[in-house]
């Protein structure tokens, strides 16, 4: 549903053009109701997690028990660790599932709606569509792992007592510093999705009907979250794009233990890179009947 | 459609649809190339950072077991990453519930026990990691998924914290710093090359065995081997840093065969002072503390106790310090505990014998020799035999040697 107006300007198509198609995108992907309820619910989370262990632990118990998300048992103590249990309870479906909404409707949705060959007759050229769509879903990525974490923060700030804060290892680290790690926190979350938005773009071109991209992309996730948890796979789990997604909460030791998280970077840019390519190449040779 | 029909035009449209078939075809090579560099990448690095063993004078087995022996490193920190497999039946829980019991955390205990919660480190992979800053402070932290379990020394304090279930144990030291470091299991390849270095005698063959490459750093290769035949032991390896003494891997083979039973390593390790933050602990707000006396007076016992049982398959001498009545027969690797349990045929210092007694029974392999009848409980490294007249004869020994063992006995 891009407009393109702009597409009859330049002849020799300029960089300002890609931005702009980009701008595009976004407007389009970020006014939809779709992805607004999509943020809501994900708002609602933290929402729901934060009054939870405030009523729990209204009569002075201590929360979850040991069980539950991680970080669960140190909120009450100081409410920015609600941004770690909220991201650590949102990222196994929550953030995957609007993630493979957004990118299982990117292509697929468009044809559906009968407007891709449009977006096509503009100079824009295939390629370039195609990685303006997943640019957009990866920014969407981190729009809704922020959305996440802010809303953690505001209500971990109203709730809870905030101040210094003691990493898992038992040292002690300032609350600025807190902050920070929060900040880097929420940049891994959102790069673990990487992998699942170029799924969901290949999926995309597969097929034209948006529903049926989306749901594929919502059922291979499951699936493969699944198959993560039987141990005799465990030769293939490594490469399960859901198997590194827990080491962001790496960066709450002291000192960081970067080896996880290199390795779940490294996987996400190899899903991206695998997938990517196999949407390009799918998609370059796609017949556009709608 | 007559099928002849067709045949003078086929030829023109069939090349073009060829063609651009095969270009269709020609763009999904990029994908499979990304997946095959990706897959080359994964296979080969490892390999190659495996290669090109590091050339260092050579040095006998003597001058290499000084030099473990006057290492005399204070500083350091790093990454160890453990595994064991001891052959142990997979019991799940049961398993865990049964190490803890049996490593004194009674009720009352706190899971932030440091007893309890390294006996965790006898099966599976676990990565560690250390840091030390002379005798009076040293930390080891039990990396776990999202959570981790840290035991902190600094002066007198001894701080254990759960960040899992925030909950925190807190000891002192009394008497010198090194009754503290004896009371933890091994967990690094240092603790682990004494013990076996503590075995070495007439029976052993101590060799080295070339160099090798650990955690980036140029390290001998230490081969101890047991002389005699019988033993479980097949070979025990220690990777010494060329320039500081310290083990840095400790691997042993079973005689059987197969993976490692243990093998403990740095994969990352630097000999800088660490940060003095590191070693600070202050219980976090809303922890709970458990105290030393209040988890049971009886800890200092119990955790002797346990501590004896770990060690006894790595030398006699340590078991019999744990338990009365126990002679051994044999000597060096061979050597095999041998106690009388009284007559109940089941061992009641485990926790909860009684009920255990059938559960047991169903794992060992029933005998038979001159002794009479008993029952056989096999890991990969440890044998026992416990004969139906109560007594039990236990080692790192091969089952016909405790039959015969047992034979003799008679």
């Amino acid at each position: 549903m891009s407009r393109a107006e702009v597409a009859g300007t330049v002849r020799p198509v300029s960089p300002l053009w890609t931005l702009g198609l980009l701008r595009n995108e976004l407007a389009t992907t970020f006014r939809r109701w779709r992805t607004l309820a999509l943020l809501a619910v994900l708002a609602g989370v933290p929402v729901l997690v934060g009054i939870a262990i405030k009523i729990e632990t209204s009569d002075g118990s201590s929360p979850g028990g040991g069980g539950g998300p991680a970080f669960i048992s140190q909120i009450t103590n100081n409410g920015l660790f609600l941004v770690f249990t909220a991201l650590a309870a949102t990222l196994p479906f929550f953030l995957p599932m609007a993630v493979g909404v957004v990118a299982g409707d990117a292509i697929a949705g468009e044809a559906n709606a009968g407007t891709l060959r449009y977006l096509l007759v503009a100079p824009a050229g295939r390629t370039r569509l195609l990685l303006t769509k997943y640019a957009t879903v990866v920014l969407f990525c981190l729009a809704a792992t922020l959305v996440v974490a802010l809303s953690a923060l505001t209500v971990g700030a109203l709730l809870f007592p905030l101040g210094d804060l003691t990493t898992i290892s038992g040292t002690r680290i300032s609350f600025a510093e807190g902050l920070g790690r929060a900040l880097l926190i929420a940049l891994a979350v959102a790069a673990s999705l990487i992998g699942v938005a170029a799924l969901g773009l290949f999926v995309s071109t597969l097929t034209n009907s948006g529903i049926a991209a989306m749901a594929t992309t919502v059922g291979l996730l499951i699936t493969v979250q699944i198959l993560d948890q039987i141990p005799q796979l465990h030769a293939l789990q490594p490469y399960f794009f859901s198997h590194y997604w827990l080491s962001f909460a790496d960066l709450m030791r002291e000192p960081v233990y970067w080896d996880e998280l290199a390795k779940n970077l490294g996987l996400q840019a190899l899903y991206a890179a695998v997938f990517g390519s196999a949407a390009w190449a799918r998609f370059m040779a796609k017949d556009i009947t709608a | 459609m007559a099928p002849y029909a067709s045949d003078d035009n086929t030829t023109a449209g069939e090349v073009d649809e060829q063609r651009s078939g095969r270009r269709k075809a020609a763009r999904y090579v990029v994908p499979v190339t990304v997946m095959g560099v990706a897959a080359a990448t994964i296979g080969l690095v490892p390999a190659l950072a495996d290669s090109g063993d590091p050339d260092l004078p050579k040095i006998t087995a003597q001058q290499l077991i000084e030099k473990i022996a006057k290492s005399d490193v204070e500083q350091l920190s790093g990454t160890v990453k453990i595994s064991t497999d001891l052959g142990l039946p997979n019991l799940g829980g049961l398993e865990s519930s049964l190490m803890s019991g049996a490593a004194g955390r009674g009720e009352g205990g706190s899971s932030a026990d440091p007893t309890a919660k390294l006996t965790e480190l006898a099966s599976g992979t676990h990565t560690l990691r250390v840091a030390a800053d002379g005798p009076e402070k040293q930390k080891l932290s039990l990396l776990e998924n999202a959570a981790e379990y840290s035991v902190i020394h600094n002066g007198k304090d001894v701080w254990g914290y759960d960040s899992k279930s925030n909950e925190v144990y807190h000891g002192t030291v009394s008497e010198s710093p090194k009754g503290d470091k004896e009371r933890q299991p091994p967990a690094l390849p240092k603790d682990f090359a004494e013990e076996a270095l503590k075995a070495v005698d007439d029976t052993t063959s101590v060799t080295v065995d070339g160099t090798a490459q650990v955690a980036g750093r140029d390290a001998y290769k230490l081969l101890i081997k047991p002389k005699q035949s019988g033993s479980t032991v097949g070979a025990v390896t220690v990777a010494v840093d060329a320039k500081t003494g310290m083990p840095l891997k400790f691997t042993l083979t079973p005689a059987s065969g197969g993976a490692a039973v243990v093998d403990a390593g740095f994969t990352q390790v630097s000999f800088a002072k660490p940060a003095a933050s590191n070693f600070d602990f202050t219980p976090p707000k809303g922890a709970k503390v458990t105290e030393e006396k209040e988890a049971g007076k009886d800890f200092d016992e119990k955790s002797d106790k346990g501590e004896a049982r770990r060690h006894a398959p790595k030398s006699g001498d340590d078991l019999g310090k744990g338990l009365d009545g126990m002679k051994t027969i044999g000597e060096g690797w061979n050597s095999i505990a041998v106690f009388d349990t009284g007559g109940e045929g089941m061992p009641s210092g485990e926790a909860g014998g009684g009920e255990l007694g059938g559960f047991m029974d169903s794992l060992g392999d029933k005998v038979t020799g001159k002794f009479g009848s008993g029952t056989v409980f096999s890991t990969r490294l440890v044998n026992a035999l416990m004969t139906d007249d109560g007594k039990v004869y236990v080692g790192m020994v091969t089952k016909d040697a405790l039959v015969k063992a047992a034979d003799a006995g008679k």
